[in-house]
């Protein structure tokens, strides 16, 4: 790509990313998966993102110019840049970076005043994700997004936070913390802290809004830090709940849902009387929503990239239209609001000297979103596996984290695409039976091809370990020639191998925080370059 | 990514064969037909040491529940008595690993129904 | 006496005559197993509540024998009719001999 920054940024407005006719008589605004990302940051769409059995082929599992071809979305364009990819480094360099949560304020601002009872929602996973969060243990997003002023919030990485820290941060929040599907473990009974749903009054509409939370937190997260939760799909009170909020005069039904978006899609199916779903945890950002049925399920992409607006046409009880725009945040186009500004800066303001040091450079881009692996996590093996010595590396398949342009790497950039409340990188002998199952296990959780298995992560990152993967087979036949890589042999069943790892969900995991220990592999050798990662092999992706 | 709960990994050969056994003793080797026998699992175990599993058979005497993949397939057998308000109860159970759970009805006029259902456990994935 | 154990239910205070009512009961007990072994690689015996019952008014509601698959702190939910005014009766025994008991009244009006 030759792509000129001035050329670009002149067919850019922050009138033309706005401009919106207003319609109907409800307006609702999503945001989600901002994983406290309050400055703007780069970020690479996936390029491997594959779908299984009926979803395969279909949306949010297009990539890169398949993409864009189904929406018409020409190369090199700023739709291509922010929802696509393929050669990121250029469009990088020539439109900037995307989010900031005082560009994100503007775009709010803007749709509240043309519509100044919109019902902003944001879809959870955003009190996690950098290192402001990460030590003021969740403040720092609370304060900004109070400022922001959403009616409702779901959860996700939030409860890594744990149980104590959770209610605390819940009990004080001006709007409704959500969650049909949250649990008192011991009793089996829906959660006093949380609320299965809440009304608003909006241009003569009773809308109804119903919380769904992250179903699978207890296996993807650590659940002895929230023992007394429990969650699951829980479809049949999905049910329930929007035969109970029509019952009560709704005319329309919202859910605010972190289920992921093939999740979204079955649920759809199976509930019925959902106008709309606003879509979380997969980090899908689609242009367009996509119809199930009657319902209508939007995806509004992560870190902040992306606000979505969607004006409903409500009458008598019956949604009769929509208009619908994906708002991506171009930080160099849209002029940060001044108060979300100078909030975030207070918010950093003591911390400033420690996220800007300069801990090394990279010559590539590092990215993390993939089904398989990404440089950002082929440098995090890398660091394992010098810091920990360890003949394989596992890396935990998490979706968020931003990408780098090449460049300086600040420790701000490393905190990004590790922190988290059980970051200890360990050390430990498996058997290369276990390894495989291992891998089974994790790659089921991803290609079972019922929806309603799968937990909306990416692959565990492998390194010094090499396998081949049939996403299309069942558990326990789609890995094989499983290779350790320094000598090129087999795995052998039997053998013990020094594995070193992080993101352990077991408790009284022991071990350097990850951030150090990429942060020390960095500084020995002063300028990354990670090569093209060629060690899982795909059949029928 | 999980490393929890690492379950055990094979499953004993005489499993199956255990479960059979288990279901001739309570049936007295009498015929198991389908219907009738509502056995509500999760999909997927949250915690394989604490797994929610409900049981309904309307006009049942009693009902036997077994894990087919456990070690001991033994886990619990409801007699209803003549207050029951209904011929269902629900328990936690413990799962070693991805299995069927397996639940037998005896009914009031002496025969029996079987139901099952697969709960996956799993070591754990990843979040987005 | 096993350590710590200590019975919880859940009752209605009051329901009308015939009403079908939903009680949950919850026992905190470690279920050993017997399959366990301990740091010196000795197995714990086993320890679990090996029955539990409900009954009103000296009549059965449910009557449950339990293998050391049950989780720990064991927990049922069932349903109970309620003909009359008067009580539950709950009691879970353990391998070791002990009976544990807890009462709930329940007013018909
Ligand atoms: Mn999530
Ligand atoms: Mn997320």
């Amino acid at each position: 790509g030759n792509w000129s920054k001035l050329a670009a940024q002149q067919a850019l407005t922050q009138d033309d990313l706005l401009s919106f006719d207003t319609f109907g008589n409800v307006s609702l605004i999503h945001i989600t998966d901002i994983h406290a990302q309050l400055v703007p940051i780069y970020f690479r769409e996936p390029s491997v993102n594959i779908g299984v059995g009926d979803n395969r082929g279909a949306v949010p599992h297009l990539t890169g110019g398949d993409f864009r071809k189904l929406y018409g979305i020409d190369d090199g364009s700023p739709s291509h840049y922010a929802l696509s990819s393929g050669d990121f480094q250029a469009l990088a360099g020539a439109y900037g970076r995307m989010g900031g949560l005082d560009r994100v304020a503007t775009v709010v601002n803007s749709i509240r005043a043309d519509r100044p009872d919109a019902i902003l929602l944001d879809g959870g996973d955003t009190w996690h994700g950098s290192y402001t969060c990460y030590h003021s243990q969740g403040q720092d997003m609370v304060n900004a997004m109070n400022a922001l002023k959403p009616e409702a919030m779901t959860f996700h990485w939030e409860f890594t936070l744990g149980s104590e820290r959770v209610q605390e941060l819940v009990e004080g929040l001006p709007f409704a913390a959500l969650g049909q599907n949250i649990f008192d473990a011991e009793w089996d009974e829906p959660a006093e802290l949380f609320k299965p749903y809440k009304f608003f009054e909006r241009g003569g509409v009773k809308v109804a809004v119903i919380g769904q939370a992250f179903p699978y937190m207890p296996i993807a997260n650590p659940r002895w830090m929230f023992p007394d939760y429990s969650f699951g799909i829980r479809d049949e009170n999905m049910q329930a709940m929007v035969d109970e909020v029509r019952a009560q005069g709704a005319e329309c039904v919202v859910v605010l849902s972190h289920n992921g978006f093939d999740v979204d899609k079955k649920m759809a199916s199976v509930v019925t009387g959902i106008d709309v779903i606003l879509s979380g945890h997969t980090h899908d950002a689609l242009p367009e929503p996509v119809l199930i049925g009657e319902t209508i399920i939007v995806a509004s992409g992560s870190n902040g990239k992306f606000v979505s607006r969607v004006d409903l046409d409500i009458q008598n009880g019956r949604m009769m239209g929509f208009r619908h725009k994906l708002i991506p945040i171009f930080s160099d186009v849209i002029t940060p609001d001044p108060d979300m500004a100078a909030l975030i800066q207070a918010e950093r303001a003591p911390h400033a000297d420690t996220l800007s040091e300069v801990i090394g450079q990279t010559d590539s881009v590092l990215y993390r979103r993939g089904n398989f692996n990404g440089s950002w996590d082929d440098l995090i093996c890398d660091a394992l596996i010098s810091e920990r010595e360890a003949e394989i590396a596992l890396s935990p398949g998490v979706r968020w984290g931003p990408s780098l342009v090449p460049g300086d790497i600040t420790r701000e950039d490393i905190w990004n695409v590790t922190s988290m409340s059980y970051g200890e990188a360990y050390r430990t002998e498996m058997t290369g039976e276990f390894l495989k199952v291992v891998l089974e296990d994790v790659a089921d959780n991803i290609f079972n091809p019922d929806p309603y298995y799968q937990q909306g992560g990416d692959m565990v990152r492998t390194g010094g370990l090499g396998y081949t993967i049939d996403v299309t087979k069942p558990q326990g036949e789609r890995i094989s020639n499983l290779t350790l890589l320094k000598t090129g042999e087999l795995i052998d069943p039997s053998k013990s191998y020094v594995v070193a790892g992080w993101a352990s969900v077991n408790e009284g995991t022991e071990g350097p925080q990850i951030w150090d220990v990429v942060e020390n592999h960095i500084r020995k050798l002063g300028t990354v370059s990670v090569s093209e990662n060629n060690s899982v092999i795909v059949v029928n992706g | 990514i999980g490393l929890g709960g690492v379950a055990a990994l094979a499953l004993p050969l005489q499993a199956a064969a255990m479960v059979d056994d288990k279901i001739a003793a309570f049936t007295g080797g009498a015929d198991v037909g389908e219907g009738g026998l509502t056995l509500t699992a999760p999909e997927i175990a949250e915690n394989g040491n604490t797994v929610p599993v409900e049981v309904s058979a309307p006009g049942a005497v009693s009902i036997l529940l077994l894990a087919a993949g456990n070690p001991n397939p033994d886990v619990c057998t409801f007699n209803f008595g003549p207050l029951a308000g209904a011929q269902a109860a629900s328990t936690r159970i413990r799962l070693a690993r991805t299995q069927e759970v397996v639940a037998v009805a005896k009914m009031a006029d002496g025969s029996f129904v079987r139901a099952a259902q697969e709960v996956k456990v799993t070591i754990g994935g990843c979040g987005g | 006496m096993a350590d710590n154990v200590k019975p919880r239910v859940k009752v209605p205070k009051s329901a009308s005559a015939g009403e079908v009512i939903t009680l949950k009961t919850l026992i905190s007990h470690t279920m050993e197993s017997g399959q366990r072994k301990n740091k010196a690689g000795e197995i714990i015996p086993r320890s679990i509540i090996n029955r539990f019952t409900c009954d009103f008014n000296g009549q059965n509601v449910i009557d449950v024998t339990l293998e050391p698959a049950i989780s720990t702190n064991p927990y049922f939910e069932f349903q109970s009719q309620v003909p009359e005014a008067g009580e539950f009766t709950f009691t879970w025994y353990d391998d070791d001999g002990s009976v544990y008991t807890e009462t709930k009244a329940i007013s018909v009006g």
